[in-house]
């Protein structure tokens, strides 16, 4: 179990520096996500099911989506090639 | 009471001082543009001596902006490193996780643990501290967040006068556009979706007996919810889910539940038997009061989540 608990916390912290060092916005919200699904397993393994649900729920579900939310309003989604088309 | 304050007519037909219409630029474009092709054109025709001169200036100034990168990244990075310094050493204050003799679980937890099926029926421990002893808590998260969905609307919603702008038009052909009914996610959501909503509805129910509760059983819901719109798009949805919807179910369930709990306080202190009896300890009926509580945060938590979402995506239902 000592094993199982070291990798989960590397997990997180490799995905905590990951989403701040990643150029990609997209790439940082998947991230963002993983790190919350991670966490979710933590809460588990600490014996508490109630916030694991809550976890995985609102973090890894309903605010990544928000972020894509946010990041469609943004234009930050579209690919550059079409955006290059759009303008010839 | 006059019908011209702004509260009322946000009420009626959404925000008028923030649906004006936002300049992008204080000068007319014609000028920028002449501006613009005067200074190309000065460019061409500028002397040697006087681009050379610029350019020393524009390496002079891009020494500055470095030098400043570097101070301002040391600093940044000096500053994160005694943050990350002073948490670490409040962790290393705290209790070790799971020590018997420290204070919170001598006492607090012991007596959780020994009176909450007594006093609230609730097998779920966490359910019975969070809606029966600590019920004036979650009774001020429930309208926080109902506050935040509210700020949102003001700040989020376009205006929809009858006469769409340009802007709106472009945003609502993106919108019928943006359905490009892909049949991977239609295919998995029409298998996950019932299930979602069953799960959701099952967390709910459940809140006082297993894992979960109120708020995740609504964000489960909120969440079968968002994967049904990315299936189907907004048209679908429309149909049972409109700003109207959000604005009965959420109104409703938060009177409710403030209802309920007034109700809870007087009975309680008053030492007034409820009329909200416990069942057989363990069974869907047993936690009394509990059941409908979860189920009035549920659908609050169910309807903000979903309208959060489209507010950010379309600024409007």
């Amino acid at each position: 179990m000592g094993i199982l608990n070291a990798i989960l916390l590397l997990a997180v912290l490799v995905c905590a520096v990951g989403v701040s060092l990643t150029k990609n916005l997209l790439s940082a919200v998947i991230i963002f996500m993983t790190q919350s699904l991670v966490m979710c397993i933590i809460w588990i393994l600490l014996e508490s099911p109630d916030l694991a649900i809550t976890e995985a729920a609102v973090g890894a579900g309903v605010t990544s989506m928000l972020m894509f939310a946010a990041l469609k309003r943004i234009h930050a989604l579209d690919d550059k090639e079409r955006d290059d088309d759009d303008e010839e | 009471m006059t019908k011209n304050n702004g509260f009322f007519q946000w009420i009626e037909s959404g925000s008028q001082a923030l649906d004006l219409e936002m300049q992008d630029s204080l000068r007319d474009p014609d000028e920028v543009e002449q501006e613009e092709a005067a200074r190309e054109l000065d460019d061409a025709l500028m002397p040697a001596e006087r681009k050379k001169r610029r350019s020393v200036f524009s390496a002079l100034r891009a020494a500055d902006t470095k030098r400043f990168n570097t101070i301002y990244r040391v600093l940044a990075v000096m500053l994160c490193a005694g943050l990350i310094a002073f948490m670490l050493f409040s962790v290393a204050q705290m209790p070790s996780f799971g020590n018997p003799d420290t204070l919170t679980h001598s006492e607090l937890s012991s007596f959780y643990a020994r009176n909450t099926i007594r006093d609230s029926g609730a097998a779920n421990i966490i359910c019975g501290i969070i809606l029966d002893y600590r019920g004036f808590d979650t009774l001020g998260e429930s309208h926080v967040l109902f506050i935040a969905v509210c700020t949102v609307m003001m700040l989020l919603r376009s205006p929809n006068d009858g006469e769409a702008s340009e802007l709106d038009a472009e945003d609502l052909r993106e919108h019928y556009l943006e359905v490009r009914h892909d049949n991977i996610l239609v295919m998995i959501a029409r298998f996950v979706v019932p299930v979602l909503l069953v799960f959701g509805v099952y967390v709910v129910l459940n809140g006082h007996l297993s894992p979960g509760g109120g708020f995740s059983g609504g964000a489960i819901l909120g969440g079968a919810l968002l994967l049904y719109l990315f299936a189907y798009g907004y048209r679908r949805t429309e149909r049972f889910m409109t700003i109207r919807t959000f604005r009965v179910v959420s109104c409703c369930a938060l009177v409710s539940y403030s209802t309920l709990k007034c109700y809870h306080f007087y009975t309680g202190v008053n030492g007034i038997a409820s009329i909200f009896r416990r069942g057989t300890y363990g069974t869907l009926f047993s936690g009394g009061m509990l059941l409908p509580l979860d189920i009035a945060v549920g659908l609050v938590v169910a309807c903000t989540m979903y309208t959060f979402f489209t507010l950010f995506r379309k600024g409007d239902f």
